[in-house]
């Protein structure tokens, strides 16, 4: 049986290069799915069928597994993000103090629910599995940083920030 | 003990003193004994998953109830395989079933060939006391032969297995999960336009009416799933 | 890397600590960080280059009572600051030497009087970074004693005799898990650190991977040695990323130090670790879920047996224990097993440390001997719920745990007493609860939780909780009935008992503590329409035809 090749890099683009370096490091082994599942995601901000294929067929993972993978993790997303995402920690110890009402506020200002994006692509609205600032909470996230102790005041003023850019 | 010896146990199925040999599961050694334990997600000729917990047995000694389809026996075990407990249970877990989706018994192409159908009615579920989730789910028929009804779907995953351990195309898989979980071919893409070899196999497992031949429609509509045990024994042999 | 070479490395940097009359330590931990620590330690550092004294600027892991944050110690007089700002910067450095800034001091002795730290020892003293700092605090000493003094099944000994027991959540004792794995035959074993804290609530596995990363690498190199392991894996959160860059320059560093990789200290063991990272399901800290998942599959469980310590990655044996059970290894090779037995209560032993949270003054880590009263957890430690409001429950373990009413507060923590209170040591979440919240919302959420985390493979789990959620859906919008209540009953007997793992048989204990202690708030919501915290709305009365027809 000849060695087997690798499918090729699906274009030019760079990113493919650093999706192909996570699986040669890791042999091309059926393993590595999630691993590169996460450089594609890191890479390119969200999953989508051309990546997940590319992935599935470079590692010899059946296709419906791959896609099986790719939508069991909540970590990844198959929607393009928008340009900010706001993300509210609905955590137990955020919930207590008061996160649904975070979450809420936002969906009303931004007119999209939980998980979507708004129509101009300018703000994605994603609610987290505890991120482990407890102790500060109720915590928000905006573009990744951590910001604790919020009020739907603070919230919203940075949500118009954004909007105002 | 000698070798001989220890490769036969001797236990008790529901008062039944049985043998068995060494690594066989408690749901093998009761079915040669005539001992009934329902089962769903379990198919001779398939690897076992343990996931649909209608075969649960007690077993003295242990306040866990454990599969029958993947505990292996052990010397001296006794096994309760029927008692008002596990009964309870399984009719809560039929129950769970039935309000999970669209299951629609007298619109169904497998009335009266349904094994979700034969285990509620041996196991005397009269009705369903849990709200009906009424999920909306679609049904694709782009396949030349077949057509998959996610309505009628239980997630047994015999055709996700069959599909992979027999076919070995792996057409099939899960995706999503929890309450959201569906049966996909290929990148959730259409059966008709996926990498399926057409075997049928899948269909023959399903122990509903989720996958069937178009063929058959508005017709009798059994499943002949023994082929398997047949098709193992032959590769096993090479 | 010899003894003699890491008491060097020692020596050497204690004499660079000797340069300098003080330290000034910032917590950089995610709730310092996240009121502006970054900022405040360049201003910090910036001040103290102008000032001209000889002080020495240090990032630190978690201090503990984040509420406080950010904080800042400076040493060699201890003297602990809370609440600063970048603007404090000058002042702080400014008063070295001299009196300490006044209206910064916090005083927290009964705060940390009634800790005790072990897995905590170096939280808020090393910067985790630098293995010089570890090492200067006996780090590696246990590792490098192992491989020259003791034999594995010695290793063995010592942990069985410690009592130390699993801290992930189960209790299962170590030392029986670690011979179960050592005995089990195989050319290759694995050694898996589970660093998927799911259990929403809990930071303390973040904290000390972020905080304090070598005392679980060595904690692991320790179990390898001990069970015949060679190749590890730490399965840490892709929502940790700060975790994730802490190990990865953690192992870097161990690796250029010898301590790990092959023929460690020259001896025939070899061991290296790769880090796998999760990818947002709770279920994956169930430990054959975990296994599929660094298999790089779908997270669902499988049954058990076979267990993972004889069939477990890639069906090899695999011994699978949780970051804290790790982070208490190092100081019980240190110290003896029977310095580790002597702490704690009868059948639990040693410390658990506790991420305490919710309506309570002081927010944070806390690590405490086993068998102490949860009163004194928190109303001493915690400070109590703040003024106005009245403590109604302490939820522990999770969407796996319960929520423990007033009248149970002055039992003594242990798995077993946790247990028979229908609640779970867990993870080590504590949230603290008062008269703001709703009992049965809470169990709302858990179910909630435990729904959408559900992997979907078993059918009472999949199917169960989700219907558990519907009836307490209704019951918390004012359409519940009784006999929803007793459906709901039901369901908690069938999905505990018969789902396939953890995840599932736990799921129903939010539910069943809250109706064992807080009955008659369902029966408010149910008879009376009234929800006593305010916090349902009971929107749906009226709506319950509509209910009926769509049903």
């Amino acid at each position: 049986m000849p060695a087997f090749t690798p499918p090729p890099l699906p274009s030019e683009d760079k990113r493919w290069k650093i999706v192909n370096g996570t699986m040669r490091k890791n042999g091309f082994a059926r393993h590595a799915l999630i691993e590169a599942l996460h450089t594609v995601q890191s890479s390119f901000g969200y999953l989508d069928d051309d990546s997940i294929r590319f992935v599935a067929l470079s590692l010899r993972v059946p296709l419906s597994q791959a896609y099986g993978v790719a939508t069991f993790y909540h970590y990844f997303t198959l929607k393009p993000p928008g340009k900010h995402t706001c993300t509210i920690c609905a955590g137990t110890a955020c919930y207590i103090k008061g996160a649904d009402k975070l979450i809420a506020a936002a969906e009303k200002r931004l007119g999209i629910k939980q998980g979507q994006t708004t129509p101009d692509g300018e703000i994605s609205l994603m609610t987290a599995r505890c991120v482990g600032a407890c102790s500060r909470a109720p915590v928000v996230l905006y573009d990744g940083q951590v910001r604790g102790e919020m009020t739907g005041e603070q919230m919203l003023r940075q949500l118009e920030g954004w909007a105002s850019q | 003990m000698s070798q001989v010896e220890s490769d036969v146990k001797t236990l008790v199925i529901d008062e039944q003193e049985v043998s068995a040999q060494a690594g066989q599961t408690i749901l093998e050694v009761a079915l040669e004994n005539e001992i009934k334990i329902p089962t769903l997600c379990h198919l001779e000729g398939l690897s076992d998953v343990g996931a649909c917990r209608l075969c649960l047995v007690e077993i003295k000694g242990n306040s866990k109830l454990l599969p029958a389809c993947v505990t292996v026996v052990q010397e001296g075990m006794e096994v309760s395989t029927n008692s008002e407990r596990l009964q309870k249970h399984r009719r809560t877990i039929l129950e769970l079933l039935f309000a999970e989706r669209n299951h629609i018994c007298s619109v169904c192409v497998s009335n009266g060939h349904c094994e979700l159908q034969t285990l509620g009615q041996e196991q005397g579920l009269t009705h369903v006391r849990l709200p009906y989730r009424n999920p909306e789910l679609g049904v694709d028929a782009s396949h030349e032969r077949f057509t998959v009804d996610h309505n009628r779907c239980i997630l047994c995953t015999r055709c996700v297995r069959v599909c992979a351990e027999i076919e070995g195309a792996h057409v099939w898989d899960v995706m999503g999960r929890g309450i959201n979980s569906v049966v996909i071919t290929d990148l959730h893409e259409e059966w008709g336009k996926s990498t399926c070899t057409r075997c049928g196999k899948c269909v023959q497992v399903c122990p509903t009416g989720a996958l069937f031949d178009k063929s058959k429609i508005g017709s009798d509509h059994p499943k002949y799933p023994d082929f398997l045990p047949y098709l193992n024994l032959m590769r096993e042999a090479q | 890397m010899t003894i003699e070479e890491l008491e060097q490395i020692a020596k050497t940097a204690r004499q660079e600590r000797e340069k300098y009359d003080f330290e000034v330590n910032v917590c950089m931990d995610l709730a310092c960080a996240s009121q502006g620590a970054g900022e405040l330690k360049d201003a910090l550092v910036k001040a103290a280059e102008a000032s001209g004294k000889k002080v020495c600027v240090r990032r630190t892991g978690c201090m503990g009572p984040c509420s406080h944050g950010p904080l800042v110690r400076v040493d060699p007089e201890e003297t602990l600051y809370h609440h600063v700002k970048q603007a404090d910067a000058a002042a702080i450095v400014g008063h070295l030497g001299n009196q300490p800034v006044a209206p910064l001091q916090c005083d927290l002795h009964e705060h940390f009087d009634k800790q005790v730290r072990v897995v905590l020892e170096n939280a808020g003293y090393i910067d985790p970074e630098k293995i010089e700092d570890y090492i200067a605090r006996d780090g590696y000493k246990a590792l490098l004693t192992v491989l020259m003094e003791m034999t594995p099944g010695g290793v063995v000994h010592r942990v069985t005799e410690s009592g130390l027991r699993g801290r992930g959540g189960g209790g299962y004792p170590t030392g029986l898990k670690w011979s179960t794995v050592a005995k089990a035959k195989g050319d290759l074993k694995y050694v898996v650190c589970n660093g998927d804290e799911g259990d929403p609530g809990a930071f303390m596995d973040r904290s000390v991977m972020e905080g304090d990363p070598h005392r679980v690498i060595e904690g692991m190199a320790i179990a390898a040695y001990a069970v015949g392991a060679s190749k590890g894996f730490i399965y840490v959160r892709a929502e940790y990323p700060v975790a994730v860059s802490r190990l990865t320059t953690a192992l870097r560093e161990a690796r250029r130090h010898g301590l790990l990789g092959n023929n460690i200290s020259n001896t025939p063991f070899n061991f290296d670790v790769e880090i796998r990272l999760g990818a947002g399901a709770f279920v994956c800290g169930e430990e054959t879920a975990l296994i599929a998942s660094i298999e790089g599959k779908r997270g669902t469980p499988k049954p058990r047996p076979p267990y993972p310590a004889s069939s477990g990655l890639w069906g090899k044996p695999t011994l699978i224990n949780n970051v804290e059970t790790y982070a208490n290894i190092a100081p019980i090779v240190r110290n003896g097993g029977k310095w580790f037995f002597n702490m704690g209560s009868e059948r639990s032993k040693g410390t658990k440390v506790f991420a305490l949270t919710g309506k309570i003054a002081n927010t944070g880590l806390v690590e405490v001997p086993m068998g102490i009263k949860l009163r004194e957890i928190i109303e001493v430690i915690g400070g109590g719920v703040p003024e106005g409001h009245k403590f109604k429950a302490v939820q522990t373990g999770g969407p796996s745990g319960g929520c423990i009413p007033e009248e149970m507060l002055d039992i003594g923590v242990s798995y077993d007493a946790l247990l028979k209170m229908g609640s779970i040591m867990g993870s080590g979440g504590m949230i603290v609860m008062d008269d703001t919240s709703c009992m049965v919302n809470v169990a709302r959420f858990f179910i909630e939780f435990c729904m959408t985390e559900s992997c979907g493979k078993c059918i009472p789990c999949r199917a169960g909780t989700a219907q558990m959620y519907t009836l307490l859906t209704r019951i918390s919008t004012g359409t519940g009935t009784m006999d929803d209540l007793a459906m709901l009953e039901e369901l908690c007997a069938t999905v505990k008992e018969t789902s396939l793992c953890g995840l599932g048989q736990t799921a129903p204990n939010p539910v069943l503590s809250t109706l064992k202690y807080f009955r008659n708030e369902y029966l408010e919501h149910i008879l009376h329409k009234r929800c006593r915290a305010g916090v349902c709305t009971m929107e749906g009365i009226g709506t319950e035809l509509a209910n009926e027809v769509t049903a």
